[in-house]
C-alpha cells in the first residue's frame, strides 16, 4: 500500500468535507447579510423619497391655492436641484403633466399604463388611497442606466381647495392630481454593490484561511502521526522489532503509538526468549557432545598415567613427573565437568544459599585477573541478606562472567569494579507470577501449552449465552493480558468452570466492586484465593494473601564498571547468544547464559550503560518464603 | 582375585577398551573386549562373565537398550555402566534399570580398580545366594540384609528415607558395604554442603587402600552428619539402616529424584 495515497486520502477527505461545510455556512451567511443590508439601504432611500415628496406637496400647497403656477414651477425647480433627484412632476387627474422639473414634458400626457400609474390604475376604477409601499416603484428606464425609485403622492381634494378663489376644483372630486418624484438609486446601488463585494471577499478569505488552517492541523495531527504509524508497521512487518515510534502526544493516535511500541517491545521480548531458548538448547547439545568426545581421550591419559604412577616406586623423579600429568588431567576433568554444568543450566539445582558468599567465592576465582590488570574492587555487600533458594554453582558463574566482562571492558589500568548487594522491596502487583492454580476439587488449572511471556497461563472453561470456550488468564498478578477464546456478551450470565470437572468457579453473592459484573475465583496453593472480574473490559482482581504482604522482597545485586560502556544500538543485543564485542576473545555466550540462569531463578537482569563512563548490570532475585 | 574371574568391556572407543583391559589384566583378570553392545550380547550367550563394563553412549545399541536386552534374556551378571559427565541423570537411570554401579568418565586407575573390586564382590555374593537357593537350605540366612520396606534405594548403593516433613536421612545399603568389606576409614562432606543425586558424597577407604565413592541417592543440603561413624566405623556395617545413617539433608527436588529410586518394598515380593 502506498503511504502517500493513504495520507492524501484521509487529509483530503477531511479538508474537502470541512471546506464544503465552511463554504455552505459562509455563503448562506453572506447572502443573508447582503440581503439585509440591501433592504436597509433601500428602505432608507424610500423614506427619504417619501419625505421629499411630502415636502414638495406641502411647499407647493399654498402656491397651488393661490393658483400661482410660476411659483409652483420655481419651488419644483429649486428642489429638483437636489443631487440624486431625477424628476419632479405633477399631473392632473386626466394625466396631463401640469408641472415638471423638466419643462419639455409639461403639457404632455402620462400613459396610465406606465409604471408610475400602475399602482392605482390596475383596475379600471382607480384607487383613491394607497399605502406607502404601494406608492413606490423601482425601475430601470433605459436598461443600461441606473435604477430609479419613483414615488407617487396623490394630491387629495381638501376644503381649502374647493373654497379657494380660483374655483378650479369642484367639491366632489377626491383626487386632484398626483405628485410624482423620481429619485436616482445610483448611490444606493453603488453602496449595495460595494458592500456585496466586501462580503464576498470576506467569505472567500474566510474559506481560504479556514481551509489552510484545517489543512495544516490535519497534517500535523493526522497525516504525520499516521505516516509515522505506517512507517512503523512497515518496519515491524519487515522484521525490525526495535523500531520505536517517537512520542506522538496523548491523543488517540498518541495512545495508539504507545500501545504499538508496547506491542513491538513485547514481541521483541517474546522473540528473544524463543531465540534464546533455542540457542541454549543447541548450545547444550554442542557442549554435551564436545565434552563426551573429550572425555574419552582424557580417560586414556588419566588411566594410563595413574596406572604408571602406581607401578613406579624406585624413581622419584619420574613419579613426580607422572604426578603432574595425573594432577593436570584431573584438572581438565574438572574443567569439562564445569563446562557440562554450564550447558546443563536448564535444570537449576536450587537450595538455600547466601548470595554474598557466592559473590565472594566468584571474586576469589577472578581475583588474580583483576590484580594483574590493576583493577580496583569496591565491595558493598549487605550482611543481613536472607538466604534464598538458588543454584549456587550457576549463580557463581553469573557473577564470574559479569566480573570478567567488566574487567575486559576496562582498557586503562585504573579501572574500578563495584559490587553492591542489598534487599529491595517491590510491589507484588504487576510482578508476581501465579505458578499454581487449582479448582475446589484440586484439579490443576495451569495450561502449559498457551503461554504469555513464556509463562504458563491459567486455563478456564467459559460458557456464555450457550457458547462454550476457554479463557487463559495472565499469570502475572495485576497484568490483564488475558486471552479470551470466547466472546462474552452478557457479563451477568456467564459460567466459569474447571476444564476437568466443570465445577463452577463463579463466586455467589459477590460482585466486582468496579463494574458489578460476576467474579470468579480459584485457589493458588499455598498463597490463598485469587479473584478476578469476568468482564474483559474490567481489570479488577484480588489476591488477598499477596495484597496483605503488599510488597515483596528482592535481593538486588549491582555489578558496575568504569569501562568503555555499551552503545545504545548494541545494548539490546547483548543478551542474544553469539553476540560479542570481544571479537576473537569471546564466544558471545556469556551474557546469554547469564540471562538464562537468572530467568530460571524467576529473576530479572537489566543493563544500563553510558559510552566511556561504564556499565551497570542489575540483578533482581525474589526472596522466596516471604509469602 | 580368583583366577576363574573374567570381565567383558564394551565401548565404541578403542582407547577405553585398551586402557580398561590393560588395568584389568594387570589385576589378574581375564578380559574380553567388544566395541558394540550387539556383538557383546552374542558373546554373552556363549560365555558367562563375572562382570560386564558397558559404555552408555554408543551408536546402534546404547547402554540402556543393552540393559533391557540382558533383562529380557534373563542374564543376571552384574553390569557396571561407564558414562560421561554429561549424563549423570542417565547414569542414575541406568542404576534404576538394573546396572549395579557406574563409573563416570574420565576415571583414574584407582577408581576403576575399586569399581571392579566391588563388581566382582557383588558377583561372588550373587553366586553364594544361588548356591544357598540350590541347596534349598531355608535356615541359612541370605548374606546381606535388605533395606527396610519404607525406604528407597539408588541401585544397590545407597538408601534414603523421608524422616519428617522436608528432612531426608540417607545411608549406605548393606549390600554396598558387603561389596567393600574391609572398611578402614570414612571421609564425609561438611554440613551445609550440597549433594547432587548420583554424585559422590562420601569416600569409603578400605584396608587395601582402595577408595570407594559413595553416591548420594538424593540431592539437597546437608544439615547433619552422623559423627558417631568417626568414633566407631563398625556401626556402618552393624546397623546400616538405622544407627549407621550417614547424612540428614533437606532435599531440593525430591519428586524428581524419587523417579530414579527403587522402593525397597519391591525387594520382598
Amino acid at each position: 500500500m502506498n503511504i502517500g495515497q493513504v495520507i492524501t486520502k484521509i487529509s483530503l477527505k477531511l479538508i474537502l468535507t470541512v471546506g464544503a461545510v465552511t463554504i455552505a455556512i459562509i455563503s448562506v451567511y453572506s447572502y443573508l447579510s447582503i440581503q439585509a443590508q440591501r433592504n436597509e439601504l433601500l428602505s432608507q432611500a424610500e423614506v427619504y423619497a417619501n419625505k421629499l415628496s411630502e415636502t414638495i406637496r406641502n411647499s407647493t400647497h399654498l402656491s397651488m391655492l393661490q393658483n400661482r403656477s410660476d411659483q409652483t414651477h420655481r419651488i419644483i425647480n429649486t428642489i429638483a436641484q437636489e443631487p440624486g433627484l431625477r424628476e419632479i412632476r405633477i399631473f392632473n387627474k386626466e394625466g396631463r403633466i401640469m408641472f415638471s422639473s423638466q419643462p419639455e414634458f409639461i403639457g404632455g400626457m402620462v400613459d396610465k399604463n406606465a409604471e408610475s400609474c400602475y399602482a392605482c390604475h390596475t383596475e379600471n376604477e382607480p384607487l383613491e388611497k394607497l399605502p406607502m409601499e404601494e406608492r413606490m416603484r423601482i425601475y430601470q428606464a433605459p436598461k443600461d442606466s441606473s435604477r430609479i425609485l419613483g414615488i407617487i403622492n396623490p394630491i387629495y381634494n381638501e376644503s381649502s381647495c374647493w373654497e379657494a378663489e380660483c374655483h378650479v376644483h369642484p367639491k366632489e372630486q377626491k383626487v386632484l392630481g398626483v405628485l410624482d418624484v423620481k429619485v436616482s438609486l445610483k448611490d444606493v446601488d453603488a453602496q449595495i454593490s460595494s458592500s456585496q463585494s466586501r462580503s464576498i471577499i470576506f467569505a472567500i478569505i474566510a474559506i481560504a484561511l479556514l481551509s489552510l488552517i484545517i489543512g495544516i492541523f490535519v497534517r500535523k495531527w493526522v497525516a504525520e502521526p499516521v505516516n509515522e504509524l505506517v512507517t512503523a508497521t512497515e518496519q515491524v512487518g519487515s522484521g525490525n522489532l526495535n523500531y520505536v515510534i517517537k512520542d506522538l502526544g496523548v491523543d488517540e493516535l498518541g495512545l495508539l503509538a504507545k500501545s504499538f511500541n508496547n506491542m513491538t517491545q513485547k514481541l521483541a521480548e517474546a522473540r528473544m526468549q524463543l531465540f534464546q531458548s533455542d540457542k541454549m538448547a543447541s548450545l547444550g547439545r554442542l557442549a554435551a557432545g564436545v565434552a563426551h568426545e573429550i572425555n574419552n581421550p582424557l580417560t586414556a591419559v588419566l588411566t594410563y598415567s595413574s596406572f604408571l604412577l602406581k607401578r613406579i616406586d624406585n624413581n622419584p623423579q619420574l613419579k613426580e613427573d607422572l604426578n603432574v600429568i595425573v594432577r593436570e588431567t584431573k584438572r581438565s576433568r574438572e574443567i569439562v565437568k564445569s563446562l557440562l554444568d554450564f550447558a546443563r543450566q536448564s535444570i537449576p539445582k536450587k537450595s538455600n544459599a547466601d548470595i554474598n558468599e557466592i559473590i565472594n567465592s566468584a571474586l576469589s576465582v577472578v581475583e588474580n585477573q583483576l590484580s594483574l590488570k590493576q583493577i580496583k574492587l569496591e565491595k558493598n555487600l549487605d550482611e543481613n541478606l536472607p538466604q534464598i533458594k538458588i543454584d549456587s554453582n550457576q549463580m557463581q558463574q553469573v557473577f564470574i562472567n559479569l566480573i570478567v566482562n567488566a574487567s575486559d571492558a576496562m582498557n586503562e589500568k585504573d579501572g574500578k569494579i563495584s559490587i553492591i548487594s542489598k534487599i529491595v522491596n517491590l510491589s507484588a502487583y504487576g510482578t508476581l507470577q501465579i505458578k499454581s492454580a487449582v479448582c475446589s476439587k484440586r484439579h490443576t488449572l495451569i495450561d502449559e501449552e498457551l503461554k504469555i511471556d513464556s509463562m504458563p497461563t491459567i486455563k478456564l472453561k467459559v460458557t456464555s449465552n450457550g457458547d462454550e470456550g476457554y479463557l487463559n488468564i495472565d499469570p502475572i498478578y495485576g497484568k490483564s493480558r488475558d486471552i479470551y477464546r470466547l466472546k462474552i456478551k452478557n457479563t451477568a450470565n456467564v459460567q466459569v468452570s474447571c476444564t476437568k470437572c466443570n465445577i463452577s468457579l463463579i463466586s455467589k453473592d459477590t460482585f466486582c466492586p468496579k463494574c458489578k459484573s460476576a467474579i470468579y475465583s480459584f485457589e493458588v496453593p499455598p498463597q490463598g484465593m485469587f479473584e478476578k472480574c469476568i468482564n474483559p473490559e474490567c481489570d479488577w482482581q484480588r489476591w488477598a494473601s499477596v495484597d496483605e504482604v503488599g510488597f515483596r522482597d528482592f535481593i538486588e545485586v549491582k555489578v558496575s564498571d568504569t569501562g568503555c560502556g555499551i552503545s545504545k544500538e548494541n545494548i539490546s543485543k547483548i543478551f542474544e547468544p553469539f553476540y560479542s564485542t570481544k571479537g576473537q576473545k569471546g564466544t558471545g555466550l556469556g551474557l546469554a547464559v547469564i540471562w538464562g540462569i537468572i530467568d530460571n531463578h524467576d529473576g530479572t537482569i537489566n543493563v544500563e550503560s553510558e559510552i566511556n563512563k561504564g556499565t551497570t548490570f542489575t540483578i533482581l532475585l525474589p526472596v522466596t518464603g516471604t509469602l | 582375585m580368583l583366577k576363574s574371574e573374567n570381565i567383558l568391556v564394551i565401548d565404541d572407543e578403542q582407547v577405553i577398551l585398551d586402557a580398561v583391559s590393560r588395568i584389568a589384566t594387570a589385576e589378574g583378570l581375564d578380559v574380553d573386549v567388544d566395541n558394540s553392545a550387539k556383538s557383546a550380547l552374542k558373546k554373552l550367550s556363549l560365555k558367562e562373565y563375572s562382570l560386564i563394563l558397558c559404555d552408555i553412549l554408543m551408536p546402534e545399541m546404547d547402554g540402556f537398550m543393552f540393559l533391557e536386552k540382558l533383562q529380557a534374556q534373563k542374564i543376571t551378571n552384574p553390569v557396571i555402566m561407564i558414562t560421561g559427565f554429561s549424563t549423570v541423570e542417565n547414569a542414575v537411570k541406568s542404576l534404576f534399570k538394573g546396572a549395579i554401579d557406574f563409573i563416570p568418565k574420565p576415571f583414574t586407575f584407582e577408581e576403576l580398580k575399586s569399581h571392579i573390586h566391588r563388581g566382582l564382590q557383588f558377583y561372588r555374593l550373587q553366586k553364594r545366594i544361588e548356591e544357598l537357593k540350590t541347596k534349598d537350605n531355608s535356615s541359612a540366612s541370605i548374606p546381606y540384609v535388605p533395606c527396610p520396606p519404607k525406604y528407597h534405594r539408588l541401585g544397590h548403593l545407597s538408601w534414603m528415607n523421608v524422616e519428617a516433613e522436608g528432612i531426608v536421612k540417607l545411608g549406605a545399603t548393606n549390600l554396598f558395604l558387603e561389596t567393600i568389606r574391609d572398611l578402614n576409614k570414612i571421609e564425609l562432606m561438611n554440613v551445609d554442603d550440597l549433594l547432587i543425586q548420583g554424585e559422590t558424597c562420601a569416600d569409603f577407604i578400605t584396608d587395601d587402600d582402595l577408595i570407594h565413592h559413595f553416591l548420594s541417592p538424593v540431592g539437597g543440603r546437608i544439615i547433619e552428619r552422623n559423627e558417631k561413624l568417626f568414633i566407631d566405623i563398625k556401626l556402618l556395617q552393624k546397623d546400616p539402616y538405622f544407627n549407621g545413617w550417614i547424612y540428614k539433608i533437606i532435599p531440593e527436588n525430591i519428586e524428581y529424584d524419587m523417579k530414579h529410586l527403587i522402593p525397597c518394598a519391591s525387594d520382598r515380593m
